[in-house]
């Protein structure tokens, strides 16, 4: 199994520059240069099928292909790093291991678009990570492979990093630009879309870590080579995905997409704690409708999980064994984002406390029959909010009311939580 | 008064920005490290360094979950109360060390060591129950481990009077 990301990963440390080095690092950004035009880069990368690993799974080539070339002036890439979905701590592990990958891909990916200024955005708390962006970009930069006149092409990019001071919001790309320019974190409405005007009104393209850090790989083995890393021909690629909750062994795993739930679980994580059975889990960070013991033989794929009623999301998969109350757990869920929720528009700032309250009332045994259908209606409602904020936190809401409708009138008649509130 | 120094380094950071106010964070950041919290004349101050008006810094301090607008205990013990900690034990820790501390979760203790702070997700859920002092995050957090790391960070924090933000011990996840 060949892991683009985790393969020059050293146990306990990071590697360092010159191992990377040694190992092939920088030969995609080497080959691009001399023999790639923009264009053809940007094209191996539509070709190679590469999806957004941030959440919502967008064609990373194609998005490329939305900024105009044609306009004057400055254009920007940024890196987000805010990762704050609750269940997904990816990007952290791969920029603790090696945060070569990420830098030589913002190159190419700036190479690309034609920018001269990228921004690498990192939630607070990582500081490990923020300090290796820092140590490799100034080893690439004494390299000549960042900075001014790369490889002595006359491209050149300047790589900042900015670390944020915590908050979830800052992940949507549009408040991550607010974030960026130092204004408060509220989203920006969409269309402009940051295609055309993001980063101080300009053309801005933002990718995740994960996504970033898979393009050297792409450039120097082929769109082919690619595709063929997933498990089933739909798919393209490695995807880390980062297991916490209920298994053995909760960690990070670069595995191809198409691996169904029930092998990623028994495989890799080594199965359910002992004693534990598996009653649900999150498959992809805490927006995503839960999977059951249904959807098992699921392919973890962004097609094929959508087609299942959830989404591939983060690759974030919380687990959850048989003693779990699932209405507990939404609770815990919708408080998360009713506290993150920035205030800007009316369904979110109001409608995720009103949405808590009637779950915390069911959870607390003071539930009746009509909540159900307000929270059904509340599903529907908070589409209306300003971002995908609001739509996200009511993502377990809709999984609890379409599969565990029957633990929640449980609770209603009981007038108790069954499994004790855990 | 902001020393010198400091004052220095936070003009070189805004001098290194595509606008004044993309440093603000930074700016923000660097005065409640020294300041311990942003206090208003920490606020002001930063204002005045970025070209914005003491309501704008307001508006953005406001927003973060790591800028402390009020005071703070020498170490702000953040609690991660998000899902997978959740799954993992984090409300039993939560429970132990408020009622060990004798306060409610936000509040400060009565000798001023600690700020216990719930917080969303800190991206270490492999490790749960998590909980961060200053920059250093913690794993496996059983509420007895959580009663040790506190009183360690305790013994540290005698020796060493800076504020919150400060890393202590090593990492330890």
């Amino acid at each position: 199994m060949e892991q683009p990301l985790f393969r020059h990963n050293r146990p306990g440390r990071c590697v360092t520059f010159v191992e990377y080095r040694a190992e092939g690092g920088f030969a995609a950004l080497e080959k691009a240069l001399a023999g790639m035009s923009p264009n053809d880069v940007q094209q191996v990368v539509i070709d190679s099928g590469l999806r957004g690993r941030g959440g919502a799974g967008f064609p990373t080539g194609k998005k490329w292909s939305f900024v105009p070339r044609d306009i004057p002036g400055p254009r920007y890439l940024i890196c987000n790093c805010d990762e704050m979905e609750p269940g997904t701590y990816k990007d952290r592990v791969l920029l603790e291991a090696n945060p070569y990958s990420l830098v030589e891909g913002m190159t190419l990916a700036a190479y690309a678009i034609g920018v001269a200024h990228a921004f690498i955005f990192i939630r607070r708390g990582y500081e490990e990570a923020a300090e290796n962006c820092r140590r490799a970009i100034a080893e690439a930069k004494a390299a000549g492979l960042l900075g001014e006149n790369i490889l002595g092409t006359g491209f050149s990019l300047e790589l900042d990093v900015h670390q944020s001071a915590g908050r979830y919001i800052c992940g949507e790309e549009t408040a991550l630009m607010n974030a960026l320019e130092g204004k408060r974190a509220n989203p920006r409405a969409k269309p402009p879309f940051p295609a055309v005007k993001g980063l101080w009104g300009r053309p801005t393209v933002v990718n995740n870590v994960e996504t970033l850090a898979n393009i050297p790989a792409i450039v120097a083995n082929g769109a082919a080579w690619f595709k063929g890393l997933a498990r089933i021909p739909e798919a393209a690629g490695m995807k880390l995905f980062c297991v916490s909750g209920h298994v053995n062994n909760t960690a990070c795993f670069e595995l191809p997409l198409g691996m169904t739930l029930g092998e990623i679980i028994d495989g890799p994580c080594g199965g359910m704690l002992p004693g534990r059975e598996f009653k649900a889990c999150i498959p992809g960070g805490a927006s995503t409708p839960f999977f059951t013991k249904a959807h098992w033989n699921v392919p973890m794929d962004f097609d094929t999980v959508a087609k299942a009623g959830s989404r591939l999301g983060t690759g974030g998969i919380v687990v959850f064994d048989q003693n779990t109350c699932m209405v507990a757990a939404t609770l815990n869920l919708v408080a998360f984002y009713a506290r993150e929720s920035c205030g800007w528009c009316t369904p979110c700032r109001e409608g995720l406390p009103f949405v808590q309250d009637v779950l915390a009332r069911i959870e607390a045994g003071e539930g009746r029959e009509e909540h159900i259908g307000i929270l059904r209606e509340h599903v529907q409602y908070l589409n209306y909010a300003f971002c995908p904020l609001a739509p996200g936190a009511m993502g377990p809401v809709e999984g609890l009311l379409r599969l565990f409708e029957d633990e929640i009138r449980e609770h209603i008649v009981l007038g108790r939580c069954p499994l004790g509130g855990k | 008064m902001i020393p010198d120094t400091l004052k220095q380094q936070l003009a070189a950071r805004i001098a290194h920005a595509v606008t004044n106010r993309e440093a603000a964070v930074d700016v923000m950041k660097e005065l409640q490290r020294h300041y311990g919290w942003l206090t208003d004349e920490a606020a002001e101050a930063a204002a005045e360094l970025l070209g914005l008006t003491p309501l704008q810094v307001e508006e953005l301090a406001t927003f973060y979950e790591m800028i402390y607008r009020r005071p703070v205990g020498k170490r702000v013990v953040h609690i991660c109360d998000s899902i997978s900690c959740w799954a993992m034990g984090g409300e039993s820790l939560m429970a132990h060390l408020t009622a060990k501390l004798g306060v409610e979760p936000g509040g400060t203790t009565a000798d001023g060591m600690f700020t216990l702070l719930p917080c969303c997700c800190l991206g270490n859920c492999g490790e749960a129950p998590t909980l961060m002092i200053g920059d250093t995050l913690y794993g496996r957090v059983t509420p007895e481990r959580g009663e040790e790391i506190l009183s360690k960070a305790r013994e540290t924090a005698a020796t060493v009077p800076e504020g919150p933000g400060t890393p202590q011990e090593e990492e330890n996840v």
